[in-house]
């Protein structure tokens, strides 16, 4: 399975003996988009934290080409450096400018010259259609706008995957398309992520395959139109049953 | 026909005293607060850390500087410490120590606080971009926290110019005290010159810390995130 970019083995994590995650395992592609969903609290958000090191794991591993990265504390920042990742709450630096939130990682972590970094993230602006934000602050902009700036944010780091944990959560609806719509520009453009989403259409639309997970274990997994047509689990088809139950 | 007060002011040396005297309080407060500000960066980082026995020391540490007045401590310091160990410190060592020892203190907990009121989204979103934890505290958390601090910090330095006006009572001659020799001197040929000399006093320590007022209400308008 050379092809495999991250590789997932029997994760176990427990908070305050509560355990979270129970026996988690899952690999990616590359290329590959893998949506995970499942109801709040099920692990979903610690599985990515987890995967880039943000939190410590009970047992297992985590490899990334075929390389192991968990129980690291060493080189940390040099892994994270690889696995990209988006937080719901943007997360921006209130004190820098947009251009300035995008130089930070590339010109300070990976050591790149500023001039040509500055071509990179106004190219990447103008595909988000924020270009003329470049000097804006974080606090000038919309929600939408600002989490588009933390997407460009984590890829001028050129990593070789995306962690993206519920990034539309804590946007107004109107705005959720807007960044979702990146999201699958990125999907198209071939780029690997593994994302966590509450947004079904969404997760539909850009995933190659769906996790589902509950009570800290991955209950059902299969390609989107299988899973969202004809769940095998009971539990699954529970679970989109209370968003049909929304939807209407 | 009696003299007004003011003129004592410019009677002699007077106001060239008075100015000398200016002098020292600037010096010595500008030297407790640098040295404040320097330890208080240190000792608010110091006071983040998780453990017990740290955060025992430095909450006792905090405790005495709040409850004890800054004149008990400068008494400690310049008497106690010569009656009880014979070190003979000069008063403006003493003073230096004393408020350095107050600020440092009080500028640590203004840098906890301003450290810990930093969500802790910022520091994982630096490490979620692969920097060391030295770049995050560097580039993020550093230049937030002092954002934060500025307006505290400003304030804290202006109290402590106020209160090194405390020094005279341990034999340093500085701007009150120098008021006090000249009233004292002319106290029967023109005993009006009191209320001339304190107003004078009085706008001194205004024109040094009312800048600095305008300074900090400045970098915070610029600064509010």
């Amino acid at each position: 399975m050379a092809d495999q970019l991250l590789e997932v083995r029997n994760l176990n994590k427990s908070f305050d003996g509560a355990q979270i995650l129970k026996g988690v395992s899952l690999s990616i592609a590359r290329g590959e988009v893998v949506v995970v969903i499942g109801p709040s609290g099920c692990g979903k958000s610690t599985l990515l934290r987890c995967i880039n090191g943000l939190e410590s794991i009970d047992s297992g591993e985590i490899l990334l080409q075929g390389q192991v990265i968990s129980g690291q504390t060493k080189n940390l920042h040099r892994i994270r450096q690889r696995i990209g990742m988006v937080f719901q709450s943007y997360d921006l630096f209130p004190h820098m400018n947009v251009m300035d939130n995008l130089l930070l990682g590339p010109m300070k972590a990976l050591k790149r010259p500023r001039a040509e970094v500055v071509r990179e993230a106004e190219a990447a602006l103008e595909r988000v259609g924020l270009l003329e934000k470049r000097d804006a602050l974080p606090r000038q902009l919309s929600g939408g706008q600002k989490q588009r700036v933390a997407i460009v944010r984590a890829l001028l780091m050129q990593p070789e995957m995306l962690l993206l944990d519920e990034i539309t959560a804590a946007l107004d609806p109107e705005m959720v398309r807007e960044v979702l719509g990146v999201v699958l520009d990125l999907a198209r453009d071939g780029m690997t992520m593994l994302i966590v989403t509450h947004e079904m259409r969404f997760a539909e639309a850009v995933a190659d395959r769906i996790l589902f997970l509950e009570g800290g274990s991955i209950v059902e997994e299969g390609a989107p139109k299988d899973f969202f047509r004809a769940p095998k689990t009971e539990r699954a088809r529970q679970f989109l049953h209370t968003f049909d139950y929304e939807a209407r | 026909m009696q003299d007004l007060g003011i003129s004592v002011l410019f009677r002699g040396k007077n106001l060239i005293r008075l100015l000398g005297g200016l002098g020292v309080t600037l010096e010595l407060s500008a030297v407790s607060i640098v040295l404040s500000v320097i330890l208080g960066l240190l000792l608010g980082v110091v006071m983040t850390l998780k453990s017990r026995v740290v955060r025992a020391v430095c909450r006792v540490y905090l405790e005495i500087i709040r409850i004890v007045p800054q004149l008990v401590l400068l008494f400690l310091c310049y008497f106690g410490l010569a009656r009880a160990f014979g070190i003979q410190l000069s008063g403006e060592a003493a003073a230096v120590i004393v408020f350095t020892f107050w600020g440092a203190g009080e500028m640590g907990d203004l840098v906890r606080g301003a450290l810990t009121s930093i969500p802790r989204h910022q520091i994982e979103s630096g490490a979620a971009l692969g920097l060391t934890k030295g770049q995050i505290y560097r580039y993020i958390l550093i230049p937030q926290t002092l954002r934060r601090l500025i307006p505290q910090s400003i304030n804290l330095a202006t109290r402590m110019i106020k209160t090194t006006s405390l020094v005279m009572l341990i034999g340093v001659i500085e701007v009150l005290k120098v008021g006090q020799q000249i009233i004292d001197a002319s106290r029967y040929d023109t005993p009006s010159a009191a209320i001339w000399i304190y107003a004078v006093i009085f706008f001194l320590y205004f024109f040094i810390c009312w800048p600095i007022s305008l300074l900090a209400g400045r970098l915070e308008k610029k600064w509010q995130a």
